[in-house]
């Protein structure tokens, strides 16, 4: 078309469009969403929603590099978000009484991001030295694990400092002390410093690393090594140490997010973060695009909302809540759907110059 | 190529702008209309839980007809499914909120309860919670139970008010049994919440626990290898504070190993009598403490049984009973404090609070039950064996 011409080249170029997209994106729904809530024109429903939304974008952003990006199946995100989320509220819990909201939430979900990423790396350092599907056995497997230990964890701080047990709970507190973690209750009394804008930070962020590693001379190994690894090993590239690369900075991302997604409830429980949330995670990538961020966001954004807005329906709810997954899926795949929008956006590209 | 980037275009303007119509379709409040007191209230109506949720909503349904049917303050329910999820229980708080609601149900289980519990206390509105039993839903600092919310109120027992009732009444029965084996589950923080206090208490008053076993949602189907080590362990008494569902594994599983112990529950073995494909021979002789009995005698169960079974097919359990009991002590309070459909939230919450800290109520789940101003309910469990098929009251 002629008009890409008078386009700037960083325009022009979709190494810089995909990431203009997704900042002009994520600003213009800030905007938006900020004006409405100062104007008390934004639901009590919808309020609810956007942090949890913010958390879902960023722990499916950083799932999207794993999987897309690296191409390693990955089954657990939801476990590296558990890890994140119990951490960042130990921190804040203990920090309560010394240090306010805004440093205290940074600091916790730095933790929770740091805490996530060294699992990752931990468990990423053997498994992805093997070939073939590996990575996805043993995340599906580690998000049991730390299910389990989560809840079988009893964490307790007073005057006198931590109290830690483990199965059975023998801590106990002097008065005035305050359980962390209380095995199968999780935490609770969590005070909730997160805060939309800390979101959109988050998401900010997240976007920031993705695309900056995307395109650079990692990101570029990264893909070499998703598409032939072979040939990515034959021209030099350390295949585990990229792969591990990309998959620590995504559980690090889904630690972040945990610790969001922990602060901003006054309870959270081990199960909250099973194998279903890792599903539903991936069920957003999948949906949005494998490799594609505005996709994923999309998807998510939608996916959290039609839930809720569908509560009307009732008992039908969750029915059409499947089939709107399966069209959705059927749609973005149709080869006739995909020709029939272009044809409709072309007639109207033309009548508009008709005109 | 071109196309598709186009095709990508209209799609993300066309979705962005749905969402953007979606969001501010629905802002701003609603205020009650049809001159009925809008009751809110949020609980799993969907996923494994569904069953308490689908018993708190039909329940409140039949109480809400009947409080209508009698003329006088009229009342509207809207009740929410929470899938027993926090995030899930917050947007249906949201919801709620939306739609004007001035009193609450709060939730029926207790991780949400204990994640919108502040949410009520910071937009001033009174919830009633029937069958959140953790303390975390009406205290803020639940480790020490202080700083309580002051308008979450709890119709049911606590979790560690059953344990030490419970531990009490084995106290004072030495003759149920006098080596205690207790089986729990430890992912679960109903089991767990009695379990601890019962532990606690039990040392407090000298009993003799003798072996703990626990299990979790993945092996909750298998329960031979605890009542081996509670028999080798010569435990007489195996204290049960788990639904009914795994215990009435447990009973059977005891039954085809010959193992023949005195079982003990709580409220939550309440419903083993009604357990499609549970031969309730296995049941006989065990002891429960529960507030509620679908069998009791009285005109109340008796009317509110039969009602339940008539348009819902099945016997009610002690949820629907708290559930039943939530919506009659919040008219009964709201006719006491002349609170009208026009009032705000706030006002009908300072009108409630002031009611349910000094009322006196009688209900399907106790007689003269009363509530702290911390929310907390004080009635007294009931303790009733099973006898050929029925609960019989036991003597203290």
């Amino acid at each position: 078309m002629s008009d890409k011409k008078k386009l700037p080249a960083f325009l022009s170029d979709k190494k810089y469009r995909g990431r203009l997209t997704s900042f002009s994106m994520v600003l213009i729904m800030y905007i938006v969403i900020e004006i409405l809530m100062n104007t008390g024109n934004l639901s009590s429903l919808f309020t609810s929603l956007l942090v949890p939304v913010c958390c879902y974008i960023v722990a499916a952003i950083g799932l999207n590099l794993n999987v897309g990006i690296s191409g390693e199946l990955n089954l657990g995100q939801a476990c590296f978000m558990s890890v994140g989320a119990f951490s960042a509220v130990c921190v804040s819990g203990s920090l309560a009484s010394s240090v306010p909201d805004v440093p205290r939430l940074v600091i916790s979900m730095i933790v929770g991001a740091i805490l996530a990423a060294v699992f990752g790396i931990l468990i990423g350092i053997p498994v992805l030295k093997l070939e073939g599907d590996y990575l996805a056995i043993v995340t599906l497997a580690f998000g049991q694990i730390v299910k389990s230990l989560i809840t079988n964890m009893y964490l307790g701080i007073d005057e006198a400092g931590y109290h830690f047990s483990f199965v059975d709970n023998n801590v106990e507190l002097i008065p005035g002390g305050k359980m962390l973690l209380n095995g199968p209750m999780g935490a609770t009394g969590t005070q909730r410093i997160s805060t939309f804008t800390a979101g959109v930070v988050l998401v900010v962020v997240a976007l920031i690393i993705v695309y900056n590693l995307m395109f650079s001379r990692s990101g570029r190994a990264i893909m070499a090594a998703r598409d032939n690894r072979i040939a990515a090993e034959s021209v030099g590239i350390e295949i585990v140490r990229i792969k591990l690369l990309a998959f620590g900075i995504s559980s690090c991302l889904a630690g972040a997010a945990g610790a969001l997604y922990g602060l901003n409830y006054s309870t959270l429980i081990p199960a909250k973060f099973d194998f279903n949330t890792s599903i539903l995670l991936l069920v957003y990538v999948v949906l949005g695009g494998l490799g594609n961020m505005n996709g994923t966001m999309i998807a998510t954004i939608i996916l959290v909302l039609l839930p809720e807005l569908l509560r009307s329906m009732q008992d039908y709810r969750m029915l059409i809540y499947a089939i709107v997954l399966i069209l959705i899926m059927l749609l973005t795949n149709n080869e006739m759907v995909k020709t029939w929008i272009q044809k409709a956006y072309l007639r109207l590209s033309t009548d508009r110059k008709g005109r | 190529m071109k196309n598709k980037e186009m095709c990508k275009r209209v799609m993300s303007a066309a979705v962005a702008a749905s969402l953007a119509l979606t969001l501010c379709a629905c802002g701003g409040g609603a205020k009650s209309s049809s001159g009925a007191i809008k009751i809110g209230g949020s609980g799993p109506l969907t996923g494994p839980a569904a069953v308490y949720g689908n018993a708190v909503k039909n329940a409140a349904e039949i109480a809400v007809e009947e409080v209508n049917a009698k003329g006088g303050l009229q009342f509207e329910l809207d009740f929410e499914d929470d899938a027993h999820d926090a995030e899930k229980a917050v947007s249906a708080y949201g919801v709620l909120k939306d739609w004007g609601m001035q009193v609450s149900l709060a939730t029926v289980t207790s991780a949400p309860g204990a994640a919108v519990a502040p949410m009520y206390r910071d937009d001033h509105i009174f919830g009633i919670t029937p069958s959140g039993s953790s303390l975390a839903i009406i205290y803020e600092d639940p480790d020490n139970a202080t700083n309580p919310y002051g308008n979450v109120y709890q119709m049911c027992f606590t979790d560690p008010n059953q344990g030490v009732a419970s531990a009490d009444y084995l106290a004072e029965h030495p003759d149920l049994g006098t080596s205690i084996a207790v089986i729990y589950k430890n992912d679960d923080n109903y089991s767990s919440g009695i379990f601890t206090k019962f532990k606690s208490e039990a040392g407090v008053k000298g009993l003799n626990i003798v072996y703990e076993g626990t299990f979790d949602d993945s092996n909750a189907s298998d329960f031979t290898v605890q009542l081996k080590k509670a028999q080798d362990a010569g435990a007489d008494l195996v204290f049960l504070p788990i639904y009914y569902d795994p215990a009435s594994l447990i009973l059977t599983q005891a039954n085809q190993m010959g193992y023949a112990p005195t079982f003990f529950g709580v409220d939550g073995m309440d419903g083993i009598l009604t357990l499609e494909g549970f031969d309730t021979s296995l049941a006989e002789g065990v002891y429960l403490l529960t507030p509620f009995s679908a069998d009791a005698t009285d005109d109340l169960t008796k009317n509110f049984t039969a009602k339940y079974k008539e348009k819902f097919g099945d016997v009610p359990n002690q949820f629907a009973a708290d559930a039943y009991d939530c919506i009659y002590a919040i008219a009964q309070a709201c006719e006491a404090a002349g609170v009208t459909a026009d009032m705000k939230s706030n006002e009908v919450c300072d009108a409630m609070v002031k009611q349910f800290s000094s009322m006196t109520f009688n209900g399907l789940t106790g007689q003269n039950v009363k509530w702290s101003t911390s929310g907390e309910v004080s009635k007294s469990p009931k303790a009733v064996v099973i006898k050929n098929g029925v609960y019989v009251g036991v003597e203290n």
